[in-house]
């Protein structure tokens, strides 16, 4: 088990930037575990969302951020609306997310892909396409089986579409995420 | 006038960032001032002497000490001018450390600004006149208010010490919360075993009148000479007739009313009486569920009554009790349990509260002491307690620690243990606070020989799976949630102030916080004293306390009642209101504005006019800024007084 | 007739729910709540875009509001939860100026700030209300007995969805009550089904739907009724994957409330299209309704 030496492994600028992220303060935490406890996630987590918040309160910004724990947080909100203490801890783990994109970490890669491949999509369309969000998502996974079960069930119900349903402004749509991308690489 | 100025050093609180010398030294440049000089602690015996010192040899006629707050030692300076030969109110003080050296980082401009409140301090003092307090008499008559361990442990003493006491009590029988609890911590011993005998010593104490089933319904006068009006409910029972044989209880038809005392989870008749250790055992019929009055006929009780003791026409009534002073001790309330919908309270019979629970474990409760689950009375093997329910939870408005709860959290795994051996106790805790004597050993004891399970987590949700009840909650400790089956969900709701509690402080003049507790007069040197003369706290109304601490306080404002009754003169403030009777044209403005009634009307040579009733005055100014003539002065912080200071400050 | 409210129905609406943007027009229109389409709206970004990042997520959602502030309208309703959050959240966070700024930079016309979001349950029940409801029932749900679901964000967190009770909402049970059937006290109504997760973790969602599953059979209910295409994709169209996964054997159809309220209300079959679901509904529907006779 990794020793963790306080003085100099605290990373205090990390535990600032979440902060000012999400807007928390993240030592109102008192570590009532009442986030894991209702966390419907803590079953597939490998850090259980309280010790997410204590190693947030640690500095702990690797372990953090290379856990797989935050891309399987599905915002459910449990953890935010029954917090005693009022953190929006749905909201910090998002921001934990964006913090590991940054630092090109994903520790479940196959959901960061799927989300890339739905704002591929709506980038693309102006609204998401779901056939070929799927197409796209196995493509780029290489998991060619994903939902073949369900083809038959849905197909000929004809509620996938074949084609997407491009709007007129997706030009519009498709310049929010450019100008995204330029103010996020300025 | 001959001032001297003193300007304390408080260790390094004020020198750490005010040079005290060179206030001092500036000090000297100011009107009337003839001698100043820094020290290091003005309040201690040389620093008092020094100031004694200097009074006498320079022959000084006021002074004024740049300190603390005057709330602090105010009245420790006032003694000392006092001792040497001076007037007391000859004395001004500065607060240079509350309102400079603790709040501001900059030396120079702290300096600076120390040496403006001295400024101000010494204009007021060119101004103030020496005061001679009067003096009145007491009523050495003292009103308790709550008659739960608290309550019941004030009235004691002070009965024992020789006053004549009057109790009041809500309830139709003292004993308090106290009565309700099975066993106590960390001894483990019957609580009505130990509270009983108090409670009949109160009965048959000479020198204790006792109201119960009242509640006070407004407060006059001031210390020593306090009116109470109390409202004696109507019981619709003559109590001077009812021996307590309990015939109407059992005859009574209307049997399936919640029964307050036994935390509604048990039915109790109409007329009733709480339980079988009841003071006074008396009976009292609920209005709200009588047939008599919800249908207009039955009379049932009164025909079984065997001495005719049944008053159906009985009307609230109203009696002034004088006393000199008054103790409140109301204690508290818990939690209401429903506020917290994920734990199912309200709507799953079989989550409840401690307080329920101990109904439960008693032989006096609706079980007869078996534990019973309320839904269909089976007896339940897996009990899971909850703890911090309402307290020590910001998102509910209640951030403080209710104190008592992890210890009787302890103590009823181990009643349970004992009433059911094959069962099994879950504690869920976030810290355990168990910081008295044997109180972490009793704690331990639950865990290692009575085998309760205690799991460091809070728990999310609570819901039903088939005849079970699904607990899911976290092991932050083992950093896993975890689920138990429980028969039986205990929450160990937390305390709040008593219902009614902020408009009983409004009716005593005393401050509560922000949760309805009284506050004290100082948390630590006068904890059982309030900011209004002549009245005192005891017990949970001042914030959660167990047991032996609300009998600590008991007995320790009932020491403070002694003490003050020990004269037979008090002495008023003389910092009141007076009026100048040339300038009144009696207008009464005064006399609608001041929250006391302290001033009345009086005919002065045929035209009317404002006079202050002394002793009730408390000084607080209000009609000093009504008077449209400026007729009425607050003695001590008159206009011209207020003004010289405003100009000092403007000056500088 | 009310006040119109635009209607953004969310990108599932013109797929895989189909039955329940065709359900809800046609309830809302029979019930005189009247729903204007919105012009060539675009997606919220869904999940995928608060993951990714706040400014982004709220300008997909802000480019809808202003659409519907351009139509002169104060409020926008849409059935689907996540479309409902994403557009709250965007309300609540262009609250702050600094904020708002940097969405509008993203924006090729900024928005104001001025555009209430709902969801199609809150119209029903605070703008046509329950009463109304009873008395334009045409077919009683008597003898059904139906558990409601309503997935995690439909009510939480409290202080942004501003509806109904965060632990133990009623809305739903309430409508389902006022058609007639017998709604079962359901205790994990705002439990999370497994969300978006399907596609690249089946087993979560096999594991949290499940117990969904088995709490509604566990209370017999005749089905689960729902407000979230998503909750009824992981419910309905996954039923057989978390049954092989579970080892478990469940029928039990998920139709959407709006579907419950069409055959309540007598709309049309081809609008309330129950057979677009998976397990079909018709069949335990009309054992219960003739049941009660």
């Amino acid at each position: 088990m990794n020793i963790i030496n306080l003085t100099r492994d605290h990373d205090e600028d990390f535990v600032h930037r979440v902060e000012e992220e999400s807007g928390q303060k993240v030592s109102l935490c008192y570590q009532c575990g009442n986030c894991t406890a209702g966390c419907p996630y803590t079953f597939a987590y490998d850090i259980p969302v309280s010790q997410i918040m204590r190693l947030v309160q640690m500095g702990q910004k690797k372990t953090v951020l290379s856990s797989k724990s935050i891309w399987l947080c599905a915002t459910c909100e449990s953890c935010t609306t029954r917090c005693p203490n009022n953190i929006d801890v749905a909201c910090i783990m998002d921001v934990l997310r964006h913090m590991a994109r940054r630092e090109g970490l994903a520790a479940v890669p196959q959901v960061k892909t799927f989300w890339d491949s739905f704002l591929d999509s709506v980038r693309a369309h102006g609204r998401v396409f779901e056939m070929g969000l799927l197409i796209n998502y196995v493509t780029k996974t290489g998991r060619f089986w994903t939902d073949m079960d369900l083809g038959p069930k849905i197909l000929p119900k004809g509620k996938l579409a074949l084609k997407p349903h491009d709007i007129q402004g997706k030009e519009h749509v498709a310049r929010i995420f450019e100008r995204f991308d330029r103010e996020s690489n300025s | 006038m001959r001032i001297g100025v003193f300007v304390c050093h408080c260790g390094s609180n004020i020198e750490g960032t005010v040079d005290t010398a060179a206030v001092a030294k500036a000090t000297l440049e100011f009107p009337e001032v003839v001698y100043a000089t820094d020290t290091m602690y003005a309040c201690s015996e040389p620093g008092q002497d020094g100031i004694i010192q200097a009074i006498k040899e320079k022959n000084l006629t006021g002074v004024v000490v740049a300190s603390c707050t005057p709330r602090m030692h105010e009245p420790t300076f006032r003694k000392a001018v006092e001792r040497a030969g001076l007037n007391r109110f000859m004395f001004e003080m500065a607060n240079i450390r509350e309102h400079v050296s603790w709040i501001g980082k900059n030396r120079e401009a702290n300096t600076n600004k120390s040496l403006d409140l001295v400024r101000i301090a010494v204009e007021k003092l060119r101004r103030d006149a020496p005061l001679i307090p009067s003096k009145f008499s007491v009523n050495k008559r003292v009103m308790i208010i709550g008659g739960g361990v608290a309550g019941i442990q004030a009235a004691l003493d002070c009965a024992d010490g020789g006053l004549q006491v009057v109790l009041v009590e809500r309830e139709s029988t003292i004993g308090g919360k106290m009565a309700k609890l099975d066993k106590t911590f960390p001894t483990v011993d019957c609580s009505s075993c130990i509270l009983g005998p108090k409670m009949v010593d109160v009965a048959q104490h000479p020198n204790i009148t006792l109201h119960a089933y009242s509640e006070v319904d407004s407060i006059g006068g001031y210390v020593g000479n306090f009116q109470v009006k109390v409202k004696k409910k109507a019981t619709y029972v003559d109590w001077e007739l009812c021996t307590g044989c309990g015939a109407c209880i059992e005859k009574c038809p209307s049997k399936k009313n919640p029964d307050a005392f036994n935390e509604k989870i048990g039915p109790c008749t109409s007329i009733n009486i709480p339980f079988p250790q009841a003071i006074p055992k008396k009976a009292y019929i609920d209005a709200t569920t009588c047939r008599q009055f919800v249908k207009g006929k039955c009379g049932v009780c009164a025909k079984v009554c065997p001495t005719g003791a049944i008053r159906y026409d009985m009307t609230d009534e109203i009696v002034t009790e004088d006393v000199g002073a008054i103790v409140a001790a109301t204690g508290y309330d818990l939690f209401d349990i429903k506020k917290i919908p994920e734990y199912g309270s309200g709507t799953y019979p079989d989550v409840i509260t401690g307080l329920q629970y101990e109904r439960l474990l008693s032989a006096s409760g609706p079980t007869g002491g078996h534990i019973k689950r309320p839904s269909d009375g089976k007896e339940p093997k897996n009990i899971v307690f909850i703890q911090c329910v309402g307290s020590r939870d910001k998102s509910l408005d209640r951030p403080y620690c209710s104190g008592f709860c992890c210890m009787y959290t302890a103590k009823q795994t181990i009643l349970t243990k004992d009433h059911i051996p094959d069962s099994q106790s879950y504690v869920f805790y976030m810290d355990i606070r168990s910081p008295g004597k044997m109180y972490d050993e009793f704690t331990r004891r639950a865990m290692e020989e009575y085998g309760a399970r205690y799991i460091r987590g809070r728990v999310a949700m609570v819901y039903p799976k088939g005849d079970k009840l699904m607990v899911r909650g976290a092991d932050t400790l083992a950093g896993t949630q975890v689920e138990i089956e429980a028969d039986l969900v205990v929450l160990a709701a937390g305390a709040e102030a008593a219902k009614g509690a902020p408009q009983l402080a409004e009716k005593l003049r005393i401050s509560y916080d922000k949760y309805g507790f009284f506050m004290e007069s100082h948390p630590k040197l006068k904890p059982v004293e309030t900011n209004t003369a002549g009245v005192y706290l005891a017990g949970s109304c001042q914030g959660p306390k167990d047991i032996p601490q609300s009998v600590g306080q008991g007995s320790a404002a009932a020491a403070k009642v002694l003490a003050l009754f020990s004269k037979d003169m008090l002495e008023s403030d003389p910092q009141i209101s007076r009026v100048d009777i040339k300038r009144c044209v009696g207008c009464g403005k005064c006399i609608m504005t001041c929250p006391f009634k302290a001033i009345k009307e009086v005919e002065f040579r045929g035209q009317k006019k404002a006079e202050v009733i002394e002793t009730v005055c408390q000084g607080c100014g209000i009609c000093t800024s009504t008077c449209p003539q400026g007729a009425i002065q607050l003695s001590h912080f008159t206009d011209n007084q207020i003004l010289a200071e405003v100009n000092a400050l403007c000056q500088s | 007739m009310s006040e119109a409210i635009a209607y953004y129905p969310g990108c599932s609406g013109l797929g895989t729910s189909k039955e329940y943007d065709t359900s809800t027009r046609a309830v809302c229109a029979a019930l005189g709540l009247s729903l204007v389409d919105i012009p060539d709206w675009s997606c919220c970004g869904s999940t995928p875009a608060h993951t990714k990042d706040h400014t982004l997520s709220a300008a997909l959602s802000a480019r809808n509001l202003q659409l519907v502030s351009d139509m002169g309208l104060k409020a926008a309703a849409t059935p689907c939860p996540s479309c409902l959050t994403n557009l709250r959240t965007a309300n609540h966070r262009i609250e702050g100026d600094a904020f708002k700024a940097k969405v509008n930079k993203l924006l090729d016309d900024p928005y104001g700030g001025d555009v209430n979001a709902i969801s199609v349950l809150q119209a029903l029940v605070e703008t046509v209300g329950l009463d109304t409801i009873a008395s334009a029932v045409r077919t009683p749900l008597k003898g059904l007995k139906v558990a409601c679901y309503y997935g995690c964000i439909m009510n939480r967190p409290p202080e942004l969805m501003a509806f109904d009770d965060c632990e133990n909402p009623m809305a739903m049970d309430n409508i389902l009550t006022a058609l007639g059937a017998t709604v079962v006290p359901f205790p994990l109504k705002v439990e999370c089904c497994g969300a978006s997760y399907g596609i690249p973790r089946p087993d979560v969602v096999a594991k949290l739907s499940g117990k969904l599953l088995e709490a509604a059979a566990g209370l017999d209910a005749d089905m689960i009724a729902v407000a979230c295409p998503l909750c009824q994709m992981n419910l309905d169209l996954r039923q057989g994957q978390i049954n092989r996964a579970m080892g478990t054997s469940y029928r039990t159809p998920v139709p959407y409330f709006t579907q419950l309220m069409g055959v309540a209300l007598n709309i049309p079959d081809a609008e309330i299209g129950f057979g677009q679901l998976n397990v079909d509904p018709r069949p335990v529907l009309s054992k219960a309704l003739s049941g009660a006779d």
